[in-house]
């Protein structure tokens, strides 16, 4: 129908058996951010549904079992019962088969509602189950039982919305965040991924492994790279460092409790130079936290990951393209900069279905880095494995087996000079740390640039990075509309910050970091960049029930601390 | 003039790949005089050096601990990592994934391998990640360390009389249940042991598992020490390389097949080393589980190489990688084309 559209699933942390909510949200302006009202409720779970019909606001929709006797509790909705067990009857004598072709039974009932044209939604049922003709078949029937009990049994008066075809999904993809990552990775040519199962993160190495074998598997049937399901998160991060040590562009995904497992490899990683990717499709914490839920709480655990002085570069991706193309980036910068590169993806944006545009081929050649060869050896004479030759704080390697004397060198955690030589010298050990603040610092202008929008006579603004962007940017619809209010916006696509973040602050008179994390992270670190005179111009919006935020909320947000500001 | 090629006179004094034995040293141990673990690092370098490897073909790993420095004390001509406590076979196997190669050797102790390494050392026993893996293990054997390692005896004594209440491991028993197919003990004073045990683990395609017993001189200051002096004193007849003359001399032991040896060791306690005999067969299984604890029953470590397998396949094997090292292969050959993204793209649609 073209209609921009999003779905969130909202499931508990359980195998099988507790109840699980799907939003789908569909708008002619195409904000898909998740919106905190539903307008129509299909209500199909005894346990939840009494709670749902209450929390509707009035003249709303609801399509529910008939048995539920949903329509007792509120007077002012719209209430479709349906008797679908009995219906089912009518498709099927297996009643294993009867309980999910329910779901296809509604489909066809609120396609009708809605007047979703029907040959689209055959079109769709028949792509969804290639190929299975039996299930096509089967599907059809219900889709058709729906949309007739429907057609001869309600009035649609009361149905206050309607679909009509548009034009702004032509040549869409629909992809989630996770498999996004994937390809980023297999089309920046990682060669070892390493893993171990956790929730929200699986999907991108179970993605990762499904396109490699079609893609990656050369004419004689051997792969041109290693998939390794490790035994934790440490051996996983660990495969990938020492992967990395070799020569190979390699990456481990996973979440925030991985991450703290991680930490004690990531600061090798860090002190002794080896490039690592690691996403970190983050949920809700702390400890096991809520795993089906979505937050932005490990940006601390990123960026200062390890203890002693550390800082590590952070890519923001807020669409399924960024995670796509920051996902290729990753790889870049982190042989560029001979250092951990962290993703930082969340559930909502990893684990649902986002609309975008095809993602682009990436034209350019695979920067790997300062790699010495043989050959430059053999020019060279002889290489400081941890000098600075080029003034940028990045120095030279070699990797193991390159065949001339004066390669091999001795990688280690602890204290080291130039030459790789272990050393305890106070000299050796602040010039070494002194060169990684500064390769620290060079970083600034490879990294993801901010999309930066001054709004025509804004004197607050927005910053937020990752999936509240799409939150953001209808607020800022919203305070445009209903309040008049001009708000700039500041989108951070990495860490560290470019020196655009004072230039935005000395531009506005307050600035609002927005994120979905409880102790303002974020804010944290704007604090900390900031000079002194700029940081009372700071302020923070934390959404982080675990629910993705949405723009009323920001909106009103807003709106409550600038009247606060003015008295 | 003859068609057939000779092969060319080696020189005298180097390997048939043409390296000095001086190609396969590293820099001066920082250990204590008379470490076990200077012994084990010598005959890996003869090892290497008489089997005939190339050094810069190595990759050498090793955790934390004294055996993990030792890396820097051979094949300077080698990349080396020392990575983190108890880590080192994620790191090995990461290695090996990278560029199968490569040759490589890690060196763990018994803290860094059966302690806080317990869980790695598992896993990569089960996957045969071809590589040595050498324990230098100076575990508690009736001596008086401060702290037991978890390959202490049960019942052994600390100085200060607490006694050890939990079972000691057997990494070598332990090895052969979880699949490990190449499984050897030693002693690091046994040169000609170590060295032939060294080749043939050069040799064999998986995980050659070295648990060697690597006695520590250091472990207690007090006056004891000069015990200890005496004691190397006492038992000169047991060194038969005298390389080292510190104030600890190395122990080292040459006893034939299938026979024990006591072995007094410098804080004056015991271990007894059994050799398997001539007619011991390695690849049998049940065998070498049984001949183990056979030697544990009688306090006996017995040494050699206890288990071999040369017919499962390695991690690199069941991959099914390409043989080239997965590092270096250029962009052509590891980014699908833009073909292959449109195809995905359409099928997203």
């Amino acid at each position: 129908m073209g209609i921009p559209v999003s779905g969130k699933n909202l499931f508990p942390s359980n195998i099988a058996g507790l109840p699980t909510w799907f939003t789908i949200r569909a708008n002619k302006d195409g904000w898909i951010a998740r919106r905190k009202e539903i307008d129509f409720l299909i209500a199909m779970n005894a346990e939840t549904a009494r709670e749902d019909v209450l929390n509707l606001d009035p003249n709303r929709i609801v399509v529910y079992e008939e048995t539920l006797k949903l329509n007792q509790y509120r007077k002012d909705l719209s209430f479709f019962p349906v008797p679908f067990a009995k219906l089912a009857t009518q498709i099927t004598p297996d009643s294993r088969l009867r309980k999910l072709l329910a779901n296809m039974i509604y489909v066809g009932v609120v396609g009708e509602l809605l007047e979703i044209d029907p040959n689209e939604m055959d079109l769709a049922l028949t792509k969804q189950f290639k190929g299975k003709a039996k299930a096509v078949a089967l599907n059809k029937t219900a889709l058709d039982i729906g949309r007739k009990f429907a057609a001869e049994n309600f009035d649609k008066t009361s149905v206050i919305y309607k679909t009509q075809r548009m034009n702004a999904t032509k040549g869409k993809i629909i992809i989630d965040g996770n498999a996004a990552g994937a390809l980023g990775c297999m089309f920046a040519g990682v060669t070892v991924a390493t893993w171990y199962p956790i929730t929200p993160s699986s999907s991108l190495c179970e993605r990762l492994s499904d396109y490699m074998k079609d893609y990656r598997i050369e004419k004689d049937g051997k792969a041109n790279f290693a998939i390794v399901q490790a035994e934790d998160e440490l051996a996983a991060v660990g495969m990938a460092i020492g992967a990395g040590w070799a020569g190979a562009r390699s990456v481990t995904s996973t979440a925030g409790p991985g991450i703290s497992l991680m930490q004690e490899f990531i600061g090798l990683a860090y002190y002794a130079e080896i490039p690592v990717v690691i996403f970190d499709i983050t949920r809700v914490g702390p400890s096991t936290g809520l795993p089906t839920r979505t937050q932005q709480s490990d940006i601390l655990s990123m960026v200062y990951c390890s203890h002693g002085d550390t800082k590590h570069i952070v890519l923001l991706p807020a669409s399924v393209e960024e995670c796509f193309s920051m996902g290729y980036d990753a790889f870049d910068l982190s042989e560029r900069f001979q250092t951990p590169v962290f993703v930082m993806s969340d559930l909502d944006l990893g684990m649902n279905n986002w609309m975008s545009d095809p993602f682009v081929y990436p034209k350019k050649k695979f920067d790997r880095g300062k790699v010495l060869s043989a050959e430059d050896l053999k020019r060279l004479g002889s290489f400081q494995r941890y000098g600075d030759v080029d003034g940028d704080g990045i120095p030279y390697r070699t990797l193991p087996g390159t065949n001339h004397p004066a390669a091999a060198y001795f990688t280690r955690g602890s204290g080291h000079n130039e030459n790789a030589v272990y050393s305890e010298r106070p000299d050796d050990y602040k010039r070494n740390m002194d060169r990684l603040n500064h390769k620290y610092e060079t970083s600034r202008t490879y990294v993801p640039q901010p999309e930066v929008n001054d709004a025509k006579g804004a004197r607050v603004g927005f910053l937020a990075f990752g999936t509240t962007h799409w939150a953001i940017i209808e607020s800022l619809d919203q305070l445009k509309r209903e309040y008049d209010m001009p708000v700039s916006y500041y989108r951070l696509r990495a860490l560290p910050f470019t020196k655009d973040l004072v230039e935005f602050f000395e531009r506005h008179d307050r600035v609002y970091v927005v994120e979905q994390n409880r102790d303002g992270q974020m804010a944290m670190l704007v604090k900390l960049e900031l000079p002194a005179e700029l940081i009372s111009k700071l302020r923070n919006i934390r959404h982080y029930s675990g629910i993705p935020i949405d723009a009323r909320f920001v909106t009103d947000e807003l709106i409550a601390a600038e009247k606060g500001e003015q008295n | 003039m003859s068609t057939t090629m000779q092969p060319p006179t080696p020189l005298k004094h180097t390997n048939r790949l043409g390296y000095t034995l001086a190609d396969y040293k590293g820099g001066d141990s920082t250990l204590c005089a008379g470490c076990g673990h200077d012994a084990i690092t010598a005959q890996i370098i003869k090892a290497f050096y008489e089997y005939g490897v190339e050094p810069y073909r190595v990759a050498k790993l090793s955790g934390i601990g004294c055996s993990s420095k030792t890396p820097a004390y051979f094949l300077s001509h080698a990349h080396g990592f020392n990575g983190v406590h108890g880590r080192m076979p994620a790191l090995a196997t990461g290695v090996m994934l990278a560029n199968q190669t490569l040759i490589s050797i890690g060196v763990s102790g018994d803290g860094d391998t059966a302690s806080i390494g317990m869980g790695q050392f598992v896993h990569l026993l089960r996957r045969n990640v071809p590589m040595i893996y050498i324990i230098e293990n100076n575990g508690v054997y009736g001596l008086t360390k401060g702290q037991f390692s978890a390959t202490a005896d049960l019942g052994s004594k600390s100085k200060s009389g607490v006694s050890n209440d939990l079972p000691a491991i057997d990494v070598c028993a332990m090895a052969i249940e979880l699949g490990c197919n190449f499984v050897a003990r030693s002693f690091a004073g046994d040169v000609k042991q170590m060295i032939a045990l060294l080749k043939a683990g050069l040799g064999h395609r998986g995980t050659a598992l070295f648990d060697v017993i690597s006695p520590c001189v250091t472990f207690n200051n007090h006056e004891g020490s000069t015990k200890s002096y005496k004691y190397a004193k006492d038992h000169e007849e047991l060194l038969h390389d005298i390389s080292y003359v510190p104030f600890f001399e190395q122990i080292t032991v040459d006893y034939p097949d299938g026979e024990a040896k006591d072995v007094e060791l410098h804080d004056g306690s015991h271990i007894r080393l059994r050799k398997t005999d001539k007619g011991y067969d390695p690849t049998n299984k049940t065998e070498a589980l049984n001949s183990l604890r056979k030697c544990q029953e009688s306090n006996e470590f017995l040494t050699g190489l206890i288990y071999i397998n040369e017919q499962n396949p390695d991690f690199l094997t069941l991959l099914n990688t390409v043989d080239a090292p997965l590092a270096t292969l250029p962009q052509e050959r590891v980014q699908p084309n833009e073909e292959a993204l449109r195809e995905i793209m359409a099928d997203l649609m």
